[in-house]
């Protein structure tokens, strides 16, 4: 039994399925960097984004599985005092479980009963301005410290005790735009944390501060400067203010040392005439030192975007059987509609293709370069382009299930965009509302069978084809989190939350949250009983199985 | 700004009081109301804008306490003291809080010297073993990091000599008899009908749900008085220490 936070209730008479639980963890114990390095010998807690820092978004818990999943049931809803989605995902230690009120409210709270213990309210700067909502997507913690970064683009520190605030560096300036919307990175005794704001004339940047004084130990500019190689990839001075945030949470690979971010679009992000070339390291995922913060190897998969695709997915790295060997991958599934096996050593292109309906590549070369189609691109008419401008998937996070072995996406499938030179981008056909971002409430859906839908898929990584699809109406802003019960848990902007067979994709359970889903689901244990909590609305739900 | 043109005129004590009909919630009321919108500007003795010592009866202009519910409403017209959004109910509970300070001030017995104050508090006084100030000390007792801009230096001081007399809501204790005999005490951050959260003489967050519990309840708090421990001077030197500390400074 784990001996969560010395609650007195009785334990569930059911033998309890932890399926790996270290001996009984103590009483809120300070959380060392091994703990999150090996968050899977603590199954109850969920001590990082998702869960471990190779963002698998696996529960090794198995009380929940797809027999029993009908019998869910709500155990409490926590309500936040914020009109902003919902996107952050919680932190569990041992049974405190703590989120964020978006903007930048921190709350600590009972994990059994959603009862808060203390609320910390952070007041961003007036100017701080973010492109697309105000919002959060998560804390991370090491010792007894939380760490957030804010929509003023600061880093702050938090006591996780008491929700005193310890220290709060500015990261960049919130007047010239920058602002922070991901949930930081813990490396040893370091935080890293990326900028957002790459809609606006701004240079995406990762810095990494010390975790006890906030000093900062190095920083890393996403596009380079004179001088440094891929400066010369963009005309001009467009360098200067070229875009390619960082505003997603990053991966980490012990083995090698390295910290993976995902970069985002180019600036301006629909005409690429002021900016000619491939504008590196825009679109990439870059492997940087995580000592020195030097880069180390990157990959770009939208060489000279024109369409607004981010890749600031979440990176996810897995160990894998990959064509018949062992191969130490990162899987990617990207916002352009084409989903990658990448070498997480070396970055070596393995294997791409295009996951939903794509019309502005065709392949890869040999070195994993996609192929555009010519025509492709931004015109004075109008060009339909597949996927729409928000992607085939966007930030949400995704999961992998080392027993089924399958690759979790939530993302839009049959999406289509007119791209317009020098414009924002416009909805194809006459149903302006197909492909919206999320919003808190549930609104009127009206996407015919030639539109968008959501869909949640288990790709195989060595084919990248889908071995099964559970198919929504809407379209999904939602994360994927799979257990080893085999169930997978996701949802949309439909607000259903939904819990699905991890081999086959049935639905085994949904419930109605009366709000749009756009935060990624978790799993932790209190005193032996599982729960998967999920954000939706402006809300946080719990469930674990009836009695 | 120019704090100094905030209220205009002098006056001392202001006559018909509406502390002849408030009761003791209104005046817990009006000061948590002080605490919140007025402090920030007057500090929390209230005497922080020269020529203005609120927490004395000593005002610019106000000559009644219907002047005081006017001003806190309507602000004063080019100076820096805005208008609030304070029913006239809410306005009138402020004034009676700043009644019954003036009417309950102690006269400061000594001249206190801060840097003298920190020693003491961490020192001879003990007070890191229960509380925390500047990321240093317990976290058992009220975190004291930003007290001077919330208590008044004789509020701090009666703390420090008889702090049972006013606990803040914020620094009450609670005490749990589990089922199997185990007993827990610890600060009470949250109750509710059917649960209780607190953080305990560990420092561990805790949640119970009371129906799996023997007994349970609210306890003294354990702060002991300092009367015999400090001097005259050291109780001047500790409060003044409190009353620098006006949050973290990193």
């Amino acid at each position: 039994m784990i001996q969560g936070k010395g609650r007195l209730k009785a334990a569930p008479t059911v033998a309890i399925l932890i399926a790996v639980v270290a001996a009984a963890a103590s009483l809120q114990a300070q959380v060392t960097f091994d703990r999150i390095l090996r968050a899977d010998r603590e199954p109850q807690n969920w001590l990082s984004y998702s869960g471990t820092p190779f963002n698998q978004r696996y529960s090794p818990l198995t009380q929940i599985n797809t027999a029993n999943a009908k019998n869910l049931e709500l155990q409490w809803v926590w309500q936040a005092r914020s009109l902003e989605k919902f996107e952050a995902t919680p932190l569990v230690v041992d049974g405190v479980l703590y989120t964020v009120q978006a903007p930048n409210d921190v709350v600590a709270m009972d994990a059994e009963t959603g009862r808060p213990f203390w609320t910390t309210t952070y007041a961003p700067a007036p100017e701080a301005r973010t492109c697309c909502g105000r919002v959060n997507r998560g804390l991370a913690i090491l010792g007894d410290t939380l760490y957030m970064g804010t929509i003023d683009a600061h880093l702050v520190a938090l006591d996780a005790k008491t929700g005193e605030i310890l220290w709060k560096k500015e990261v960049a300036s919130a007047k010239e735009r920058y602002s922070i919307t991901m949930s930081p990175v813990i490396v040893k005794d370091k935080v890293l944390i990326g900028t957002a704001g790459g809609d606006m004339p701004t240079r995406g940047q990762v810095a990494a501060f010390d975790a006890k004084t906030g000093k900062e130990l190095w920083r890393f500019f996403t596009i380079p400067g004179p001088g440094e190689p891929g400066n010369d990839t963009w005309s001009g001075d467009s360098w200067k203010t070229g875009g390619a945030a960082v505003w997603n949470a990053g991966a980490y690979d012990p083995e090698t040392n390295l910290v993976f971010f995902g970069t985002g679009n180019p600036q301006p992000d629909w005409d690429g005439r002021s900016r000619l070339g491939d504008n590196l390291y825009s679109d990439s995922v870059i492997a940087l030192d995580a000592d020195s913060g030097k880069l180390k190897w990157y990959y770009q998969f939208t060489p000279h975007d024109e369409l607004d695709y981010d890749a600031t997915q979440v990176p996810l790295l897995a160990d894998i059987q990959f064509r018949g060997k062992p191969r130490k991958v990162m899987l990617w599934a990207n916002r352009n509609g084409l989903m990658y096996v990448l070498d997480r050593v070396t970055g070596e292109f393995l294997h791409g293709k295009a996951y939903v309906k794509v019309n502005w590549a065709d392949g890869f070369d040999a070195k994993g370069r996609p192929q555009r189609v010519p025509g492709m691109v931004p015109s004075k008419a109008g060009t339909v382009i597949r996927p729409h401008v928000h992607g085939a998937t966007n930030w949400q996070p995704p999961s992998f299930s080392p027993r089924t072995g399958l690759f979790y996406v939530a993302h839009f499938e049959n999406s289509s965009t007119v791209a317009v030179e020098g414009e924002f981008p416009r909805a194809n056909g006459i149903n302006p509302r197909q492909t919206t971002m999320g919003q808190i409430n549930i609104q009127n859906f009206l996407n015919n069978e030639d539109e968008a839908y959501g869909v949640v898929r288990g790709y195989d990584p060595n084919t990248l084809e889908a071995k099964w699809e559970y198919k929504m109406a809407d379209i999904t802003w939602a994360g994927v989190l799979s257990t080893a019960g085999d169930v997978v848990f996701s949802g949309g902007k439909e607000g259903y939350f939904v819990a699905l067979d991890a081999r086959n994709g049935a639905l085994l359970w949904k419930a109605a949250l009366g709000g749009q889903v756009n935060a990624g689901p978790m799993s932790y244990a209190v005193n032996g009983k599982q729960y998967v909590a999920i954000a939706a609305g402006n809300s946080l739900f719990a469930f674990a199985l009836g009695r | 700004m120019t704090r100094a043109l905030f209220i205009i005129g002098v006056l001392c004590f202001a006559l018909p009081a509406y502390a002849q009909h408030e009761t003791a919630s209104d005046i817990e009321d009006g000061g948590r109301v002080f605490r919140q919108s007025c402090a920030n500007c007057h500090g929390p003795d209230g005497n922080e804008i020269p020529g203005i010592d609120l927490g004395r009866g000593v005002f610019k202009s106000a000559k009644t306490d219907d002047d005081l519910v006017r001003i806190i409403q309507k602000g004063v017209p080019g100076t820096p003291m805005p208008p609030t959004n304070m029913s006239e109910e809410q306005a009138k509970k402020v004034v009676s809080y700043l009644r019954s300070t003036a009417a309950s001030r102690t006269t400061a017995t000594a001249v206190g010297d801060a840097a003298r104050g920190k020693t003491l508090f961490e020192g001879k006084g003990g007070c890191l073993k229960c509380h925390r100030a500047n990321g240093v000390g317990s976290r058992i007792g009220p975190d004291l990091t930003r007290v001077g801009q919330l208590r008044r230096s004789a509020e701090l001081e009666r703390s420090l000599v008889d702090p049972a007399a006013e606990v803040l809501p914020t620094g009450r204790f609670y005490r749990v008899v589990t089922r199997d005999g185990a007993t827990v005490t610890g600060r009470l951050l949250n109750i509710d009908t059917f649960t209780v959260q607190m953080i305990d003489m560990k420092e561990q967050l805790r949640s119970f749900t009371k129906a799996t519990l023997k007994e349970s309840g609210f306890i003294p708090s354990p702060m002991p008085s300092f009367k015999s421990t400090f001097n005259t001077q050291e109780l001047a030197d500790v409060v003044s220490y409190l009353v620098s500390l006006k949050g973290r400074v990193n």
